[in-house]
């Protein structure tokens, strides 16, 4: 990958991320992270200028009751943001990390989860809200939620029928991981990353457990739209996973572990995980497909029947901090689509090609579509194939 | 006499039934009730959003031979771990019950009972490390043995399986050999026979019960295994137990997720019964002409 564009900005990208990833592993105290990278004096100008940037105090949150059911995505937060959150409120969070939608929604369709918060991705809001699985926001109790800094092409799913149900967390593309020091080939599309699955890499790629980045990938190798709930397209890709089955190293979503123990050398990949596994292993690289791939954003909502509401709202307000915000990229590396955590990032973040594709490949993507989540033949197939 | 007699007996009968209540209530509300559920799932159709849609259709039952790997896989893999497990355990138990030094034996059965005092879960995650590429193979690597792999491959499972269920036949088999009376023994070695004869004729067939539960407790938990396969296996040696997570948990196709239960059922039932009918039928009548 080259960086020759990060050769004059006060500091690289990747030593930013070493800081980052030295930071987050204790190595280095916070004040020396801020210092070096920049972003305490970025925080204390912010802070100045807008007071409600500055960390809340534990009584801004008054009582909120003592704990907090959360259900999200693995890799996907700072326990440091967690273990504050329960230092200023007193309310533990119990975490539950999920590998798929559609297993967020099979258990909330069934009932009775106890669940208060937790993190969909945009094509599952309009399937909720029809369920009445999720609760419109009062958005006065998220003073920390600004309307006006979301980047509408990210935030607009968060409103249905005129309604917001969500708050934008993170934004994010779907392409894959590859390691460069076993496969040589350099696979640059979705057509070839099942070629180089069936040939050159056989036995060490990664599919998600996932129906629609995996159906899509297969989708998009085969010239279809990620998105497709066409019967015959669908029976196409199909067959096309089954015949890659046995070159498969694994079908998880939770593909960090087989990549860094160096079992796998390819994996579809969500591009904060890449970012992490970048960081840690240079040899890994994120590859868009030339033929497409998924953008994505995915958002905080607050279930029908959330038992601790008010801790719910505190929680959600907490983690819309910007400052909490600039320290959650710190830990997972998505970007927000929130313009005052943007400003806040150091300026040649806005050039790294993980977080921000180049326009030409950003064309290609497809946001996924509500109909695939619900969608009976998609979910049959990912079924299929894993039985195969 | 008379009235002493029908008063106990009343007394009797009163106990009985408030004794076996809460087991039958249980029994009613746990057991059989979900199962009807579940068997009446199994004829509806999916409702277009997942879940259960109602109907009344034979088409989740004809979708079956879809699953076939899938039951393949179990139908496999529950007898050969089975059959694993006690070829390692059946040398374990006898040596715990007859051969080691009473002083130790506390001591060592306490390890094999240590390992359940943590999650199944975790432990087989933990297997996930040794078996990857950073694990076994590295060392395997370092000794000049290149290029081996372990994780997610069905011997992966296989080692998942012995590790996870072994205390399960050890318990049940230790228990029979424990109790068997060394007089036996002592006859059957007056009477002329070798040990192995001994072994053969009196010891083996005396632990037989506790062989018997042991196989049908390990058999009965892995048809229904899900995780082992899971995550030592990829996701690619893909049990019946995993076609129904799936389809209750991703795809929320309930009415086929519930024929596929009730067939797992039905084979279980069958299974067990002939089971029971070879193993435990054949030892009764040895132990009665034992004793």
């Amino acid at each position: 990958m080259t960086r020759k564009h990060y050769d004059n900005a006060p500091i690289s990208a990747e030593k930013f991320m070493n800081e980052l990833w030295r930071y987050k592993r204790g190595s280095v105290s916070r004040r020396h992270f801020l210092g070096v990278t920049g972003l305490g004096t970025a925080m204390a100008v912010m802070a100045a200028a807008v007071p409600g940037l500055a960390p809340r105090k534990a009584h801004a949150y008054g009582e909120v009751g003592d704990k907090l059911i959360f259900s999200t995505w693995p890799n996907y937060h700072n326990p440091v943001n967690i273990e504050e959150f329960t230092a200023n409120t007193g309310v533990n969070v119990q975490i539950n990390a999920f590998g798929s939608n559609e297993e967020m929604l099979a258990k909330l369709q069934a009932g009775a989860t106890g669940w208060d918060v937790f993190v969909p991705t945009n094509y599952t809001i309009t399937n909720y809200v029809a369920l009445d699985l999720i609760q419109e926001l009062d958005l006065t109790r998220l003073p920390n939620h600004d309307p006006s800094a979301q980047n509408p092409l990210f935030a607009d799913p968060a409103t249905v029928n005129g309604k917001v149900y969500a708050v934008l967390k993170n934004w994010g593309t779907t392409g894959f991981i590859v390691n460069t020091t076993n496969i040589k080939s350099g696979p640059k599309s979705w057509k070839d990353f099942f070629e180089v699955t069936m040939g050159e890499g056989s036995g060490h790629t990664i599919v998600h457990d996932y129906q629609l980045t995996t159906i899509g990938a297969a989708l998009l190798a085969l010239g279809y739209s990620f998105n497709s709930i066409d019967a015959g397209e669908l029976a196409a890709a199909e067959k096309l996973l089954i015949e890659s089955k046995p070159h498969l190293f694994a079908i998880t979503s939770d593909y960090q572990p087989g990549m860094r123990s160096g079992d796998a050398w390819m994996s579809i990949c969500w591009n904060g995980d890449a970012l992490q596994l970048n960081t840690d292993f240079p040899e890994m690289e994120y590859v868009i497909g030339t033929d497409g791939g998924e953008i994505w954003s995915d958002f905080y909502c607050i279930t029908k029947d959330a038992p601790h509401l008010e801790a719910a709202y505190a929680f959600v307000n907490f983690m819309l901090d910007p400052y909490i915000q600039v320290r959650e990229f710190a830990s997972h590396g998505y970007a927000t689509g929130d313009s005052r955590v943007e400003a806040m990032l150091p300026a040649d973040t806005a050039n790294n090609p993980i977080l921000f594709p180049a326009a030409e490949l950003m064309s290609g993507l497809e946001f996924g579509a509500a109909q695939t989540l619900t969608d009976p033949i998609r979910a049959e197939v990912l079924a299929r194939f894993k039985s195969a | 006499m008379a009235a002493t007699v029908r008063g106990v007996s009343s007394r009797g009968s009163w106990l009985t039934v408030a004794l076996l209540t809460p087991t039958t209530v249980w029994f009613l509300v746990m057991l059989v009730m979900p199962l009807i559920v579940v068997v009446i799932f199994s004829f509806g159709e999916r409702s277009p959003l997942g879940g259960y849609g109602g109907g009344f259709t034979f088409e989740q039952y004809a979708n079956l031979p879809s699953r076939f790997t899938a039951f393949k896989n179990t139908m496999t893999y529950a007898p050969l771990g089975t059959i694993v497990c006690l070829l390692i355990a059946y040398p374990l138990a006898y040596y715990l019950a007859v051969k080691v030094d009473p002083r130790w034996k506390l001591l060592l059965l306490v390890l094999v009972i240590v390992p359940f005092w943590t999650s199944l879960l975790i432990r087989t995650y933990a297997w996930i490390f040794i078996l990857g590429g950073r694990g076994i193979p590295a060392l395997l690597e370092f000794i000049g043995i290149e290029g081996v792999r372990l994780i997610n491959t069905p011997g992966a499972v296989v080692v998942g399986i012995i590790y996870g269920y072994l205390p399960l036949m050890v318990f049940p088999i230790f228990v029979s050999l424990e109790k068997l009376d060394k007089q036996f023994l002592e006859a059957s070695n007056d009477l002329g026979s070798t040990p192995f004869r001994t072994f053969l004729q009196v010891t083996l067939p005396l632990s037989m019960p506790g062989v018997a539960t042991g196989c049908m407790l390990v058999f009965i938990l892995l048809m229904g295994e899900f995780l082992i396969p899971a995550f030592l296996g990829g996701g690619k040696v893909f049990f019946i137990g995993n076609a129904l997570v799936d389809l209750f948990l991703q795809s929320r196709n309930w009415p086929f997720g519930s024929a596929v239960a009730v067939t797992l059922v039905v084979i279980m039932l069958v299974t067990v019964s002939l089971y029971m009918r070879f193993t435990m039928g054949g030892k009764t009548g040895r132990d009665v002409s034992i004793m």
